[in-house]
C-alpha cells in the first residue's frame, strides 16, 4: 500500500538537549525522518528545543521550533500549526512520553492529531512494567520471575517476619538464586543485597523485611552474568516483520548496554537459538502492537541452560537502532519514517543495492564493535562502577574483518585522555575484574599479559569464553589487530551478494594484496575529519558543523569525503557525504584514507580537538590543510606567541605565564597574581582547570592533577566579577564579519560551555560591543584565520580583556546560526574554498531582528551520584537548549524550561549564598518576595535579607546542626527554588549536599547570582502570560525583513 | 601468517590461507553461503554434496558443535572455506570443537581466505570449479585435478546421497507421506513428525507404483544436491504419481515436480544461498525472510526467468494448471507453486529452516492440511 494521502502536515518530536543516554542519534533519526517525510510531500512541523542538531536546520521542515519540549507549548504549537498527525518515535524516550502526554491530556483529540508509527496503546504496553508484563506473559514469553513477600502485622503491631519469610520461600521457587532483594520505600534500596546461597537470601529477606517502613520486599530473579542480547526489528502495517540487525553485549547483564562494549552479529548463539531470540522479537513487538517502525528487544540468555527471558523493549527508534543502521547499512529511522505514512517494507528500496527491497534482512561479512565513551574524570568525586544505571557520554563504533580489527579500532576511537593504571600484580587485577569499571578491558588485557588464564578470566568477569580468546590472543599479540595489508571494504547489507552502490567504507587487513572497493573517480575531493565519539566539551555541535562542511564541499562540485567513528551521528549517515569512511580519528587511519583519496585538502576545523590535534602531523605528511593555517591555530594556542600578537594590537589580556613544570608554576604563580585560572596546555571544555586562590590551593591542584614534573601548565589572572563575552566570526584572510556576540549569564570562571549567554548581548552597552567587535577583527586578520574563528572576552569594568582566541569551529557556531539565520559552519566553508566575504551578501547586523536568543546548558549531574553540582571553569555539560523571544526574560525563561528546570512560578525559594554575594541576594530576594514568593534561607543569608527589611519566613539550620535543615525541606518537597552560591567545593560540604537534594528532588537550582536574577526576571515575565511560540522560519523571516 | 594451503579456481584464481581441517586436497564447485550462523547444519545439509562452501561471515566455529545441530548423520560439502576459523569447545552447549570434527570427518578447509574478494569474484564471474590445496601441490598439478571435476551443470549426485533402504520415521496415527529422498534434512523430517505425521523416507529411485501402493496419504519430493535436468528417471517417476496423491516438494523436490510439469529449470550464476532472501507468498501478501540453498531455479511462465509481476501467474501443464505460489524478491526468481487440478505444491526454498529463520514453518502446516483435507 502506498503513501497516505490522508495526512497533509506531520509533526516530529526532537529528543531535546543531549542529557546521559538520550544523544546525538537522535538528531541522526529525526532529521533522516524530516528528510523522507518532506521528500515524500508532507509538510513537516518540527519541534525540538536542541539547537546543536542538524534536524533544527531551518530547511528540514516547513516549520522548525526551537522551544521547550513540554506539554502545554506543544499544545500552543499544535493550536498553531494544526499538524494531521503526530510521529513520536524519533524523539527518544522525551518525545514518546511527550506524545502520552498529549494524548492523556486530550490536546491530541481536541486538535484531531493522529499518533503514527506507534499508537497510545502500543506506547502504553511497551512503558508500563506490568502492562508489559501482562502482554508478555499473554504472548506466552518469560520475563525474570519476581514477587512480593510482606511480614503481617501482629496484634500487638509488630510485624511478623517468619511469616514474611515464608512468603519470601514461596517467591524464591519462581525466582531461583541468585535473586534480588529490594525493601520496599528504603532510599536507595538500603538493606537490600543479591542472594547466592540459601542461608544468603534468609539473611537478606529478614534485614530487608525489617528495614522496610512497610515490611515489604521485592524479589527478583537475578540475570546478572547472563548474556545480554539486542535484536533491532521493524514491522510494517502489513505485519511484516525483520531483524535490522542482532547486537550481542560482551559485558554480560548487569551493566547497562549503553555502558557495555557490544557487538554486531552475535558470535556466541548456536543458529537455533539466535532464531529463538528472533522468533522472540518478532512475537514481542507483535504482541506490544507497534505497528510501523524499529523497536528494540533486550533479551537475556542463560548460557548454561539456553533459557531465554525478555528483559525490556523500546517501541522506537533508539541508541541501539542507530548502531544497528551504522553496523548494517540498514537506515532504520528513514524506513521507519516512510512505514509511519503508509509503506510496506517491499515497496521501499535498499539504497546501499539501489536493486532490492528494504524487506529483508542485512547480512554482514564483518564485525562490528561499540565502545562506550566516559567522563569520570570530569566528576570528581562520582562512583565509577558501571551498573543498570548509564554512565557513558559517548560511543564509537569500528568495523573490521575480524573481531581482533574491529575491538582495537575501536579501542583506538575512544580517544582516551589517560591510560588506565594497570601496574599491579595479576591476583590483583583479576580481583579489579569482579567490578564492572570504565577500564576494564585495559585490566583484562594487563591481566592477561601477566598470565591469567580464560577460566580465571571468565570467572570474574562472567565475559563468554570466545570473546575471552580472542582478547587475550590480541593482548598477547596487538600486532593481530591490523595483520595482513590494509583494504577498504563496502558495508553493502549483503555480504557482496550484490553490487553496493552506495560508497560507505571501513578497513580490514586482509592478506595476500586485496583490491580495495573504492572506486574515487576523478572528481576532486575535500575531506573532513569529524570529531570522534561524544564527550563532555566536544558533542553533536561539532557535528553539526562537520555535517554543514559535507554539504557545503558538495555544492562546490568537489566530492565530500568524512571520516568519523561515532555512529551516533549524522556526519556517518551515508547520505550526508559522497563517500563516508567510518574509521578512527588517529593521524595513522586517517593517512591510510588520505593515500586512497588524494584529497585536495582536509578541513581540520571542524571537528574540535580531535581533528586539530591531527593538523600538524598531516600538514608534516604534506596534507594541504583547508583554511586557517596550522601556523595560525599554533599562535592562537601558544601563550607566548599570542601574547606577543595582542602586545602588538595593543589588547589586553589578563596577566598569565606558561609553565613548564608543575614546580615552576608554583614559581611564577605570583608574577600572574591570585586568585588565576590554571590548566594544562591543549584542552578542550575546560579539562582539568581550575580557579585557585592562594599558593596553597595552586599546590593542591598541582599534586591532583598530574604533580610537579615537567609538563605545560597554564596560569591566567582570573578577573572576579567579570562578564564573559563570546563572538563567533568569518574572516576570509582579509575582511572579517561578525556572525555573534553572546553575553554569558553567569560570570566569568564557569566554562562558557556551562554558562547561559544572551544573544544579542542584554546588558553591554554599544560602545563596549563595538569595541569587541573591533578587538575581534583585528585579531582575526592577524591571525590570517580563514573560515570560523571564536573570541571569547571578559568585561572588567569598562574594560575589555582578550581571554582566548580559537581559529576553528566553537560550540555555539549552530546556536548562533539558528539565531541569526546564516548558515556560519557552511559559509566558513565556502571562504576555506576560496571564495570572500564580499560575495557571500551577508547582512550588516545580523541581530538586528528584535529578538533575543538565549542557550542554557543541561547539566548530567543527576547521572553521578557523589559529584559535586556546582559550576565552575571544567566543563560539565553535556548539550543545551536555545529560548527564543521579543525579550531576554522571555528568552530565558523557554531556555530553563527547555532545559528542564521550568522555573516556579510562585512558592518558595530558599537562598544561601556567600558573604560576596549577599548585596545580590538582596536584590534576587527584593524581586521574588514582590512575586510572591515565600523566602527561606540560612542564617547568614537570612540575616542579610532581614536587615534589608525582606521577610524570611524560616531561618534554616545547616546541614550538621539538626532538622529540620536545607536538606529535609527540599526532600519534603516544600522548595520550589534553590539559589546557592557555593562556598568551596568537594563532597559533603553544606552546599554540595543542598544541590545533590535539589537534583534529586528536581528542584531548580541556580549557582550564581547572575542566574539567579535572570531567573526572577523571567518569573516575573512569564506572570504576563504564556509566551508565544516563534519557528525558525519566523524568526528568519523577520531577520531578512529587518534588512 | 605463513600460508601452508591454497584455493584454487578454474580460471585461475588462486586465495593463499592455512590448512585448518582435514589433510590431503579436494575439488567440486565454489559455492558461498550468507549466513551468519549455522555452520555445522550447512555443512551437514546433503543438498551441499559435492561443492565447497564459502561462508561469507568471517568467523566460523564459534560455539563448537552439537549433536542437535546435525542436518543429516554426517558432513556433505566436499570442503569448507573461511575467514577466520575457531575450534573452541568452552561455549556451555559445545560437544566438541569446530576444527576437530572437520578433521575427524575427513573435511578439507582452509581459512584466513580474503572470502568478501572471493565472494565478489563468484558473484561476477558466476559459480565455477575450484580446489583447496596444500601448499606442497605444485599450482600446474592443482590446475588439472580442477579440470578433471566435472561440471555442476548435468551432474547427478542425488545417487552419491540418497539412501539403499526404507525408513521410517515418527508414529501414532497423523497421515503417512512417502518421500523420496533425496537427501533430507533431518529438519524436514522433524518438522512433519513434530506435527504428527510419519514419514516413509525411500530410495530417491524408486518406482512409482511402490509410492502409489505404499498406503501413504502423500507423496514429498525432498531437497538434493546437484542438477535437476540430470535426473529425468525421477521425473518420469513423478509423472506418474502427481494427480494420485497430494504432492509436495522442497528445493530440488520443488524443480523435480515443476520438470515433471513440463517446466524448465536453469542454473542461477551464482545461487541462493543464505537466510535472509524476502520471499512473498502470493496468497497472504505476507513477505517472510528465508533459508535458501539452491543453485538452480525454475522458469516462470513464458519463459521468463526473473519476473516482474507480483500477480499469482499461471502455468498451463501437461499435469494441468500451475500457479506462482512464491516469489522472490531479492531476484524476482520462481520461489513456490501451488497445483490447481490436483492437490499439492512446492516450493524452492526451506521453511523447515536449520539454519535459518523459522518464518515459513506455517508451510508444513498448510502441507497437512491440504493432506488431511484430501484424504
Amino acid at each position: 500500500m502506498p503513501r497516505r494521502n490522508d495526512l497533509k502536515r506531520i509533526m516530529i518530536l526532537g529528543s531535546g538537549p543531549i542529557v546521559i543516554g538520550q544523544a546525538a542519534e537522535f538528531d541522526y533519526s529525526g532529521a533522516q525522518a524530516c528528510k523522507i517525510l518532506r521528500e515524500e510531500g508532507y509538510e513537516v512541523v518540527l519541534v525540538n528545543s536542541n539547537p546543536a542538531t542538524i534536524m533544527t536546520d531551518p530547511e528540514f521542515a516547513d516549520a522548525t521550533y526551537v522551544e521547550p519540549l513540554i506539554p502545554s507549548v506543544v499544545a500552543q504549537i499544535i493550536d498553531k500549526e494544526r499538524p494531521d498527525a503526530l510521529l513520536p518515535t524519533l524523539g527518544g524516550q522525551t518525545a514518546l512520553n511527550l506524545a502520552k502526554a498529549l494524548q492523556e491530556d486530550g490536546t491530541l483529540a481536541q486538535y484531531g492529531v493522529e499518533l503514527i508509527g506507534a499508537d497510545y496503546d502500543a506506547i502504553h504496553r511497551a512503558e508500563d512494567r506490568e502492562a508489559f508484563a501482562e502482554t508478555m506473559a499473554a504472548a506466552g514469553l518469560k520475563m525474570p520471575a519476581s514477587g512480593i513477600a510482606e511480614s503481617p502485622v501482629r496484634s500487638d503491631g509488630s510485624r511478623d517476619h517468619d511469616a514474611g519469610f515464608a512468603q519470601a520461600l514461596e517467591v524464591l521457587k519462581t525466582t531461583g538464586l541468585p535473586a534480588i532483594i529490594r525493601p520496599a520505600f528504603t532510599l536507595g534500596g538500603r538493606g537490600g543485597g543479591i542472594a547466592y546461597t540459601d542461608a544468603d537470601f534468609e539473611r537478606i529477606v529478614r534485614q530487608g523485611l525489617d528495614a522496610s517502613p512497610i515490611g515489604q520486599i521485592l524479589i527478583d530473579q537475578s540475570v546478572i552474568g547472563w548474556g545480554e542480547f539486542e535484536l533491532e526489528v521493524m514491522r510494517d502495517h502489513g505485519d511484516n516483520v525483520v531483524i535490522v540487525c542482532s547486537i550481542e553485549n560482551i559485558d554480560p547483564m548487569g551493566v547497562h548496554t549503553g555502558d557495555s562494549v557490544t557487538v554486531a552479529p552475535q558470535q556466541t548463539l548456536t543458529d537455533r537459538l539466535y532464531q529463538k531470540l528472533r522468533d522472540q522479537a518478532i512475537a514481542v513487538i507483535r504482541a506490544v502492537g507497534v505497528e510501523t517502525g524499529g523497536s528494540n528487544v533486550q533479551f537475556a540468555v542463560n548460557p548454561a541452560t539456553e533459557e531465554i527471558l525478555v528483559i525490556e523493549m523500546n517501541p522506537r527508534v533508539s541508541r541501539s537502532s542507530a548502531l544497528a543502521s551504522k553496523a548494517t547499512g540498514f537506515p532504520i529511522a528513514k524506513i521507519a519514517a516512510r512505514l509511519a505514512v503508509g509503506y510496506l517494507l517491499e515497496e521501499i528500496d535498499n539504497d546501499i543495492t539501489g536493486a532490492t527491497p528494504a524487506a529483508f534482512e542485512p547480512t554482514i561479512d564483518y564485525v562490528v564493535v561499540k565502545w562506550p565513551r566516559f567522563a569520570f574524570e570530569k566528576f570528581q568525586g562520582a562512583d565509577p562502577t558501571l551498573t543498570t544505571h548509564m554512565k557513558s557520554v559517548g560511543e564509537a563504533m569500528a568495523l573490521g574483518r575480524s573481531f581482533k580489527q574491529a575491538f582495537a579500532k575501536a579501542m583506538r576511537s575512544r580517544e582516551l585522555d589517560t591510560t588506565p593504571d594497570t601496574d599491579q600484580p595479576v591476583e590483583q587485577l583479576i580481583e579489579r575484574l569482579r567490578t564492572p569499571t570504565a577500564d576494564r578491558y585495559e585490566v583484562l588485557f594487563a591481566a592477561a599479559v601477566k598470565g591469567a588464564t580464560i577460566e580465571q578470566l571468565h570467572t570474574a568477569t562472567n565475559i563468554d569464553p570466545w570473546y575471552l580468546r580472542e582478547l587475550v590472543a590480541l593482548a598477547l599479540d596487538p600486532e593481530l589487530g591490523s595483520a595482513g595489508t590494509r583494504t577498504y571494504r563496502s558495508v553493502d547489507t549483503c555480504a557482496a551478494e550484490f553490487p553496493a552502490r552506495t560508497p560507505y567504507f571501513y578497513s580490514g587487513w586482509e592478506h595476500g594484496s586485496p583490491r580495495h572497493e573504492v572506486e574515487r573517480g576523478t572528481n576532486p575531493s575535500v575531506m573532513i575529519l569529524g570529531s570522534g565519539p561524544n564527550r563532555i566539551g566536544q558533542g553533536i555541535e561539532f557535528d553539526y558543523c562537520c555535517v554543514h562542511a559535507a554539504w557545503t564541499v558538495k555544492d562546490s562540485g568537489r566530492d565530500a569525503v568524512m571520516v568519523n567513528c561515532n555512529p551516533e551521528t549524522v556526519s556517518t549517515d551515508y547520505d550526508t557525504s559522497t563517500r563516508l569512511y567510518f574509521e578512527p580519528l588517529t593521524l595513522e587511519d586517517v593517512l591510510a584514507v588520505v593515500e586512497i583519496e588524494q584529497p585536495e585538502g582536509v578541513i581540520v576545523q571542524f571537528g574540535g580537538q580531535t581533528p586539530l590535534k591531527l593538523a600538524a602531523g598531516l600538514q608534516a605528511a604534506g596534507v594541504p590543510v583547508l583554511g586557517t593555517s596550522v601556523d595560525a591555530i599554533d599562535l592562537a594556542e601558544d601563550r607566548g606567541r599570542f601574547g606577543d600578537l595582542l602586545d602588538r594590537l595593543g589588547l589586553m589580556a589578563p596577566p598569565y605565564a606558561t609553565a613548564e613544570s608543575g614546580q615552576d608554576a608554583l614559581g611564577v604563580a605570583d608574577t600572574v597574581g591570585f586568585p588565576l585560572l590554571a590548566r594544562p596546555s591543549y584542552v578542550l571544555g575546560g579539562r582539568a582547570m581550575e580557579i585557585v586562590y592562594s599558593a596553597e590551593g595552586l599546590a593542591d591542584y598541582l599534586e591532583r592533577t598530574g604533580g610537579l614534573g615537567p609538563r605545560q601548565i597554564f596560569l591566567d589572572r582570573f578577573l572576579e566579577q567579570a562578564i564573559e563575552v563570546d563572538v563567533d566570526a568569518l574572516c576570509d584572510g582579509d575582511e572579517v564579519w561578525i556572525g555573534g556576540i553572546m553575553q554569558h549569564v553567569e560570570q566569568a570562571g564557569i566554562h562558557s560551555g556551562d554558562s547561559a549567554c544572551v544573544l544579542p548581548p542584554h546588558t553591554l552597552s554599544p560602545e563596549l560591543v563595538a569595541e569587541i567587535s573591533r578587538q575581534a577583527e583585528l585579531m582575526a586578520k592577524e591571525l590570517g584565520v580563514v573560515g570560523l574563528v571564536n573570541f571569547q572576552f571578559a568585561v572588567h569594568g569598562t574594560d575589555v580583556y582578550v581571554i582566548e582566541a580559537n581559529p576553528r569551529a566553537s560550540r555555539t557556531v549552530p546556536f548562533v546560526s539558528k539565531a541569526i539565520g546564516q548558515p556560519l559552519a557552511s559559509l566558513a566553508v565556502r571562504l576555506m574554498l576560496g571564495e570572500k566575504i564580499a560575495s557571500l551578501g551577508l547582512p550588516e547586523d545580523p541581530t538586528g531582528h528584535g529578538y533575543v536568543a538565549v542557550k542554557e546548558a543541561v547539566l548530567p549531574f543527576d547521572r553521578f551520584h557523589g559529584a559535586d553540582a556546582v559550576l565552575g571553569p571544567e566543563m560539565r555539560s553535556t548539550g543545551e537548549v536555545m529560548g527564543v523571544a521579543k525579550d531576554v526574560s522571555t528568552a530565558f525563561a523557554k531556555a530553563q524550561a527547555g532545559a528542564g528546570a521550568a522555573l516556579p512560578s510562585e512558592g518558595t525559594a530558599f537562598l544561601t549564598v556567600t558573604d560576596a554575594d549577599k548585596p545580590a541576594a538582596v536584590r534576587i530576594g527584593q524581586r521574588l518576595q514582590g512575586l510572591g514568593f515565600d523566602l527561606v534561607a540560612t542564617s547568614g543569608t537570612a540575616t542579610a535579607l532581614r536587615d534589608a527589611g525582606l521577610t524570611v519566613k524560616t531561618e534554616l539550620k545547616k546541614v550538621g546542626e539538626g532538622s529540620p535543615n536545607v536538606v529535609d525541606l527540599i526532600e519534603s518537597g516544600d522548595v520550589d527554588l534553590v539559589v546557592n552560591t557555593p562556598t568551596g567545593s568537594g563532597a559533603h560540604t553544606d552546599g554540595w549536599q543542598i544541590r545533590r537534594a535539589a537534583i534529586t528532588n528536581r528542584v531548580p537550582c541556580i549557582t550564581t547570582t547572575p542566574g539567579a536574577e535572570a531567573a526572577a526576571e523571567a518569573i516575573e515575565r512569564s506572570r504576563e502570560g504564556a509566551a508565544p511560540v516563534i519557528s525558525l522560519q519566523e524568526l528568519h523571516e523577520a531577520a531578512s525583513a529587518a534588512r | 601468517m605463513t600460508p601452508d594451503a591454497y584455493l584454487l579456481l578454474e580460471d585461475g584464481t588462486r586465495f593463499d590461507g592455512r590448512a585448518v581441517g582435514a589433510a590431503g586436497h579436494v575439488t567440486g564447485e565454489v559455492v558461498f553461503t550468507t549466513g551468519m550462523a549455522g555452520y555445522q547444519e550447512s555443512v551437514t545439509d546433503p543438498s551441499f554434496a559435492g561443492q565447497l562452501l564459502t561462508f561469507t561471515y568471517p568467523h566460523i566455529g564459534n560455539y563448537g558443535v552439537s549433536q542437535e545441530a546435525m542436518e543429516s548423520d554426517r558432513i556433505w560439502t566436499r570442503g569448507v572455506i573461511m575467514r577466520a576459523a575457531t575450534n573452541g569447545e568452552d561455549a556451555p552447549t559445545a560437544e566438541g570443537g569446530w576444527l576437530d570434527w572437520l578433521r575427524d570427518c575427513g573435511t578439507v578447509a582452509i581459512d584466513e581466505i580474503d572470502t568478501r574478494a572471493l565472494v565478489q569474484h563468484l558473484r561476477d564471474k558466476g559459480s565455477m570449479r575450484g580446489g583447496i590445496f596444500p601448499a606442497s601441490i605444485r599450482e600446474s598439478e592443482a590446475r588439472a585435478l580442477v579440470d578433471a571435476e566435472p561440471t555442476m551443470a548435468g551432474q547427478d549426485l542425488v545417487q552419491e546421497v540418497s539412501p539403499t533402504e526404507m525408513t521410517e520415521h515418527g508414529s501414532g496415527n497423523g497421515p503417512l507421506i512417502a518421500a523420496l529422498d533425496t537427501g533430507i534434512k533431518g529438519s524436514i523430517v522433524r518438522n512433519f513428525v513434530e506435527r504428527g505425521a510419519r514419514l516413509r523416507l525411500y530410495p530417491a529411485r524408486t518406482d512409482a507404483q511402490v509410492l502409489l501402493d505404499s498406503g501413504a496419504d502423500a507423496i514429498f519430493l525432498a531437497n538434493g544436491p546437484g542438477d535437476p535436468a540430470a535426473l529425468d528417471d525421477i521425473v518420469e517417476t513423478l509423472k506418474t504419481v502427481i494427480g494420485k496423491k497430494p504432492t509436495f516438494g522442497i528445493c530440488l523436490g520443488h524443480q523435480l515436480m515443476s520438470r515433471a510439469l513440463g517446466l524448465e529449470t536453469f542454473k542461477l550464476p551464482f545461487g541462493h544461498r543464505g537466510g535472509n532472501h524476502p520471499v512473498k507468498d502470493l496468497a497472504t501478501g505476507r513477505v517472510e525472510i528465508t533459508s535458501q540453498n539452491h543453485g538452480f531455479a525454475v522458469v516462470g511462465p513464458g519463459g521468463i526467468k526473473y519476473l516482474e509481476t507480483n500477480e499469482p501467474v499461471r502455468w498451463e501443464t501437461d499435469l494441468g494448471t500451475a500457479q506462482l505460489s512464491h516469489l522472490n524478491l531479492y531476484d524476482r526468481t520462481v520461489e513456490g507453486l501451488t497445483l490447481l487440478d490436483a492437490p499439492g505444491g512446492t516450493v524452492q526454498y526451506h521453511p523447515e529452516a536449520g539454519p535459518g529463520p523459522n518464518d515459513a514453518l506455517y508451510l508444513f502446516d498448510r502441507f497437512l492440511e491440504q493432506i488431511n483435507a484430501a484424504s
